[in-house]
């Protein structure tokens, strides 16, 4: 092979980067959130709140849907199916985890016994997802967008179905429980008294709020890395026009191989953790409507923005797992105080648990309308038009282009 | 003409490329040589088959038959990006950035086959993947900085006007390291300011890259200011070859262009003399 021609370093000037005064404010805004995301346990306990059982499941939620991100958001591809990975997780976790599953008759005893302890349940769940990921993607990522979307829709129909008739390994519709809790500086997560340094203290659920907060927050910076890599740029250049982006070198099918699986890996963690969290797992879990929901969650914050999907996952979620709830209650309270009886009972039948996915279907409808780049978008238009240079500075001088300078120079063959 | 007869300064050799749509045939069995370091039009009137011929050489499309040869080993078989790790770089007729990326991102994807970190190296930040991250953003900026757009870089591609577009499709080009650039109409709908600033830089960009271009281009100004060797396809068929002034001169490419009717009466004449 040739040698490529080889480029010497470049004048340094040109590669500071412009200070973007939006920035800052985000910076600080950002640092308010994180200390109030990691206080939230104390300031629960302080203030009563009572939502620490709807935060975890939420924030699982929501680590979800930054994988999904991936295959969606950056990558262009619309998955339709994408629970079957997370109970691809869950089940891969609960497998070596659970007494009830069939590893457990063999590994206890044998050298493969460690295979038991969470922690390694939770990598291979990692692993398994990502494996699946690229399994269904290799004889499927050729096909054009609306095909893909309908494979993956069906893939995301087979899974739990498959769940529900391999009984013997699955337990099938009963589902898998018990399931294998973390243990960490001598804490059964979940299983109080908690002895850490010869204290016994009463956690509760707090060390998986802690888990699934240290997952989450390891998924954002994995995937900021990826974004901003070789392969994150090859994800958008497929995206937004596949035509260039092979002509610039990528190839797509591997480009789009690598989203589907890192995509799916994420769900992989989340899933063991959601089954440890639950202590049982069962297909229902995992049916289309959990596949919509997560997408929703990516739609509705903005389609390739972490903090947009980050938004749109708590904003559909807290409706979700609080403010239905307690909106509902609310409301049935207010129909009660007017003392009409049929006023009363045309309150009380509201439920807007029950017609949740009617209120996310009208959010979305709306959002597709008002703002169909989703709530923060992935980058901004400007309005104004961008000027070019004088027209004496725009034909490059003879320094620029002397060989060696700063551009890359042919090296004899 | 400096042309030699060596076949090693051959960069691109094709024989026979024909193209088939249906019963349609867009290129019929062209046989075209572009050496180092050379500047080749490729000229003809609209649907002649040029941006056809690109799409083959690039990849894009499968010939129907015939052979192209790059630096020497046969293209055959190849995808598109494979292509493009061999050294063809090119541009698009109709313009095909990457507009929600910024500038200098659109400049880092074309050195997608030059780069080589893969997803975990980048998931830890080795060394290696940093310093070659680093190293490509230095090279970016500079390709930017060519073309007259660094102080842009950061800006989403889409936000540019027309002919700074173009612009950073040829930087975006160049970024992949070729040794053939295929532009296809590098000038158009730009105005006349624009195309002259255009045609310097491609110059510019053969003596200090040493690539060879071959340009599809409408504008005569072009053609004649820059190439060194101008091919004319007419409904899929060379019908002439040469330097500009040979090519400007040739009664077929001005048949094609004019039609028969339009032949000016000296022409008419030598018809008549030499059939
Ligand atoms: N993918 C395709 N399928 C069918 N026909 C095609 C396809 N691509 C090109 N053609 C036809 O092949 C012929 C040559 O087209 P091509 O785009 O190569 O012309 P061109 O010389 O680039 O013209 P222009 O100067 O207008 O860009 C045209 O008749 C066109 O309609
Ligand atoms: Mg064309």
């Amino acid at each position: 092979m040739q040698t490529a021609p080889r480029m010497t370093p470049g004048r340094r000037a040109y590669v500071e980067v412009p200070a973007d005064p939006q920035q800052t404010r985000n910076r600080i805004l950002q640092a308010i959130a994180v200390a109030f995301i990691v206080a939230y346990p104390f300031l629960d306990l302080l203030f009563g709140w009572q939502a620490l059982l709807a935060f975890i499941p939420m924030m699982l939620m929501i680590t979800l849907a930054l994988g999904l991100n991936i295959v969606v958001g950056y990558a262009g591809l619309l998955d339709l199916g994408y629970a079957a990975f997370y109970a691809i997780g869950a089940y891969a976790a609960a497998f070596f985890t659970s007494p009830n599953s069939p590893l457990a008759r063999v590994l206890p005893g044998s050298p493969f016994a460690w295979m038991q302890d969470f922690w390694v349940a939770m990598i291979m769940a990692v692993l398994v997802s990502g494996f699946a990921g690229a399994l269904l993607g290799a004889p499927t990522l050729r096909l054009r967008g609306d095909y893909l979307a309908l494979v993956t829709l069906g893939f995301g129909e087979i899974v739990p179905r498959l769940i529900k008739n391999l009984e013997p390994w699955t337990k099938g519709v009963k589902g898998m429980n018990p399931i294998g809790r973390p243990y960490l500086f001598g804490c059964q997560f979940g299983v109080d008294p908690c002895e850490i340094l010869g204290m016994k203290l009463k956690l509760g659920m707090i060390p998986y709020y802690y888990l699934t907060l240290v997952i989450g927050a390891i998924s954002i910076f994995a995937i900021i890395r990826l974004r901003n890599s070789r392969l994150g740029r090859a994800w958008a250049a497929i995206r937004d026009d596949e035509i260039a982006a092979q002509g610039m070198g990528i190839n797509p099918v591997t480009t789009k191989l690598w989203a589907f699986s890192l995509g799916a890996s994420f769900s992989g963690a989340t899933g063991a953790i959601f089954g440890a969290y639950l202590q049982t797992i069962s297909p229902d879990q995992f049916e289309y409507s959990t596949s919509v929901i997560v997408l929703c969650m990516v739609i509705l914050g903005g389609t390739g923005n972490i903090w947009g999907v980050m938004l749109g996952g708590l904003l559909i979620q807290s409706f979700d797992r609080i403010f239905a709830e307690r909106l509902t209650g609310w409301i049935h309270k207010a129909g009660a105080l007017t003392g009409d009886p049929t006023i009363t009972a045309a309150f009380n039948s509201f439920d807007l648990l029950k017609s949740r996915l009617l209120v996310f279907g009208l959010c979305l409808v709306l959002i597709m309308n008002l703002r169909p780049q989703g709530i923060l978008p992935n980058r901004k238009r400007r309005e104004t038009a961008l000027t070019d240079l004088p027209e004496e500075d725009l034909v490059p001088e003879e320094s620029v282009l002397i060989a060696g300078a700063d551009v890359p120079t042919e090296k004899p063959r | 003409m400096t042309a030699s007869n060596d076949s090693s300064d051959v960069v691109l050799d094709v024989t026979g490329l024909t193209k088939r749509f249906g019963g349609l045939i867009a290129v019929d069995s062209v046989d075209f040589q572009v050496r180092r370091r050379q500047i080749v039009s490729l000229i003809g009137p609209n649907g002649a088959g040029k941006t056809t011929f690109f799409n083959m050489v690039a990849g894009q499309y499968e010939p129907s038959a015939g052979r192209v040869i790059f630096n020497g080993k046969a293209l055959h078989g190849l995808r598109p990006h494979q292509i493009t790790a061999r050294g063809i770089g090119r541009t698009f007729q109709n313009i095909r950035l990457f507009t929600n990326e910024t500038l200098l991102e659109n400049v880092l994807v074309g050195m997608h086959s030059r780069l080589k970190s893969g997803p975990f190296a980048s998931l830890l930040r080795l060394p290696s993947q940093r310093r070659e991250e680093n190293e490509a953003r230095e090279k970016g900026m500079a390709l930017l900085h060519l073309v007259r757009l660094d102080r842009y870089a950061n800006e989403a591609a889409g936000n540019l006007p027309y002919g700074m577009q173009r612009r950073l499709e040829m930087a975006r080009a160049l970024a992949s390291e070729p040794q053939l650039l295929l532009l296809d109409e590098p000038t158009a709908g730009m105005n006349p300011q624009e195309t002259v600033n255009m045609i310097a830089l491609i110059r510019r960009v053969r003596d200090a890259f040493g690539v060879a271009v071959l340009l599809i281009e409408h504008d005569m100004q072009v053609v004649m200011g820059l190439s060194e060797r101008v091919t004319v396809l007419n409904y899929g068929q060379k019908i002439a070859e040469g330097t500009p002034l040979d090519v400007q001169r040739n009664d077929n490419v001005i048949e094609a262009y004019l039609g028969r009717r339009h032949k000016r009466p000296e022409d008419e004449a030598a018809d008549g003399g030499t059939h």
